[in-house]
């Protein structure tokens, strides 16, 4: 650990000379999440798009098909809105986390 | 037939299942740098001490064939013996024959010696090397998991309970040594995991190997599930043996006591410390400055490393250690800190081992993942133990104890029975820049030099509050002590606390935050 470049830790606005764990320098760093990006929650295959870029739907209403761990999975609208993009076909394997519709707000 | 001819026809049929898989599967198994299932007991116990039961059990399977096959032992060795005359019970699964697979006399000969380590009361070590559940015996290999499961949790908290992956372990078979005490890994020997890198890849598209899912390192560096990490199955059995001399047989028993030894190093512990509050050091230093011997058996050494825990020998008799670690993320309470050292208060309680808290700690760790991670219920995990433990607690603070860590790391508060504090130790509700930051905040602004207030400021309270002095005044530490007092002083408290005996309120159980 000697020979590390010196790594500190900020407690309580005071500075302390440390040294990072693996885990820590791994961290996920958060982010603001962004409701306009449907993200896939768990990895999967699309089993049908349901929606047409341009559409305008409510919430609630179902965009996707999504089979994952044997199961498919409705995924809906979270609220109204009109859908700018479509990431993502028929058939296609994707991991999790992954911009499969953007959508646009609407009042 | 003669009695002569029916020992050899004995000798015949013992060699036959000594050869498990036959010589070839012996062959590939130290091709890997793996022993046979045999070898390794032999490794572990006393010479001459290993008795081996079950021998001639066959296999239960009858479908796809099964009925024709013959098993050696069923795949898994049992048998009793000692180490440095400790008396253990011991199974070992044979990956050589069928691949280790579990079918349900396999899973009977564990279960009959786990039973059998219960009701004699004495420690259990498992070797598991398993491709996992023998298809081939269907719904009957789940059953054989559930009643080693079961056994595991009953026994919990009674005996001691080892288990040692050295090799394959994977899905439901994981968790018999998830509920174990203790779980030694050897380095490209274990694999441990849930779902393997195949259906990961074919289901996710993640393209991972064996070793960097679920190999020993991960499993002691990143997920905490193992707690001794070894280089070679010869490293890992000496490991083995040593944890035998550091616990007892059973919870109401103590362990063993060895003739007292005064500390081997030569560190003069008033140096090991910076005077800075700062600055780092390795708190292991000050632990071997204690120890008889100056022997340290540290547990979990590269998992959560800000925390420290381990067996050490005082007077001869065996003593946990709990300690912040200002070398790694300044020593701060985390997620995985809490639950490292709280477990392991729990197994030092059941097992009749007093544990000595050394307390040098800024406070927990900010952090979004941490709070999203559930710092708090993790971090209760500490305050859980420390509070329900009966045992002698000892505490002595080196010198940060700030905040929330303060009341967690075994304060008067959750019932300490001695807390002795360095003259360096900062006692107090958090350090003096940030308490400065606030106690002052509007002399601070309203300053022609705020920065130089600041620093004022800060100086003042590190003054009046950065001691041991207020916490002495009101008695929640006993005594401030010279450094170099530390290992006389803990000495006499352990006497002190030798027959200790605290009455607890009945109940079933606890519900700890887990």
């Amino acid at each position: 650990m000697a020979d590390q470049e010196k790594q500190y830790i900020i407690v309580h606005s005071a500075k302390y000379e440390t040294t990072y764990t693996k885990k820590y320098l791994n961290r996920k760093v958060w982010e603001e999440p962004n409701f306009n990006l449907i993200k896939s929650y768990i990895p999967g295959t699309i089993i049908d798009v349901l929606v047409k870029e341009g559409q305008v739907l409510k919430g609630g209403d179902s965009i996707i098909v999504l089979e994952a761990m044997k199961m498919y999975n409705d995924v809906q609208m979270p609220f109204k809105g009109k859908i700018l993009k479509i990431n993502i076909e028929k058939g296609q394997k994707i991991p999790k986390n992954f911009v499969m519709i953007e959508i646009e707000p609407m009042v | 037939m003669s009695l002569k001819r029916s020992i050899l026809d004995l000798r015949k049929r013992k060699d036959e299942v000594r050869l498990g898989g036959g010589e070839e599967a012996i062959e590939k198994q130290a091709a890997m740098g793996k022993l046979t299932a045999r070898e390794r007991i032999l490794a572990i116990v006393d010479e001459g001490s290993f008795h081996e039961y079950d021998m001639f059990v066959e296999h239960a399977g009858t479908d796809f064939d099964m009925g024709n096959k013959v098993l050696a032992g069923d795949g898994v060795v049992i048998g009793t013996g000692t180490i440095y005359g400790s008396p253990v019970c011991l199974f070992a699964q044979d990956f050589t024959v069928a691949g280790g697979s579990l079918g349900l006399s396999h899973a009977r000969k564990i279960t009959k010696i786990m039973d059998h380590a219960l009701k004699m009361r004495v420690p259990l070590i498992g070797i598991n090397d398993s491709g996992g559940a023998r298809i081939q015996e269907g719904v009957n290999s789940l059953a054989g998991y559930g009643e080693i499961f079961f056994r595991n949790t009953l026994s919990s908290g009674v005996i001691p309970q080892i288990s040692v992956i050295l090799g394959p372990c994977a899905g439901g078979a994981v968790y018999s040594p998830a509920l174990t005490d203790f779980v030694f890994v050897v380095e490209n020997i274990s694999k441990m995991f849930i779902t393997g890198p195949a259906v990961i890849k074919s289901v996710l598209g993640e393209d991972i190997s064996m070793e960097a899912l679920g190999g020993a390192r991960v499993h002691a560096e990143i997920t905490g599930n193992a707690h001794f990490y070894a280089l070679s199955e010869k490293e890992c059995f000496e490991q083995i043996k040593t944890l035998i001399t550091y616990i007892p047989w059973n919870n109401t028993q103590k362990a063993k006591s060895f003739p007292p030894q005064e500390p081997k190093t030569k560190l003069k512990i008033e140096n090991i410390v910076p005077a800075d509050a700062r600055m780092p050091y390795d708190i292991r230093d000050i632990i071997k400055s204690i120890t008889d011997a100056s022997e340290f058996f540290e547990i979990m050494e590269l998992f959560a490393a800000n925390i420290v825990i381990g067996f050490g020998r005082m007077n001869g008799e065996t003593v946990g250690f709990v300690a912040n670690q200002p070398m790694v993320l300044a020593g701060v309470l985390d997620c995985d800190s809490s639950d490292k050292a709280a477990r392991f208060i729990r197994y030092c309680n059941a097992f009749n081992i007093p544990i000595i808290t050394l307390e040098d700690m800024p406070g927990y760790l900010p952090g979004v993942d941490q709070e999203h991670a559930g710092v708090i219920r993790h971090g209760a995990k500490i305050l859980y133990s420390y509070s329900e433990a009966t045992v002698p607690k000892i505490t002595v603070i080196i010198r940060k104890a700030y905040g929330g860590g303060y009341i967690a790391m075994n304060s008067r508060h959750l019932r300490a029975d001695f807390v002795f504090a360095w003259p360096t130790a900062e006692i107090a509700v958090m350090g003096p820049e940030g308490a400065a930051n606030i106690v002052f905040r509007k002399e601070i602004a309203e300053a022609a030099n705020p920065e130089a207030m600041r620093q004022q400021k800060i100086q003042e309270y590190k003054d009046k509050f950065a001691n041991p002095y207020v916490a002495a005044s009101k008695g929640y530490i006993d005594e401030v002590i010279e450094p170099q007092e530390t290992r006389k002083i803990l000495l006499h408290a352990l006497q002190i606390s030798t027959h200790k005996d605290v009455p607890a309120p009945a109940k079933k159980h606890g519900l700890p935050p887990f």
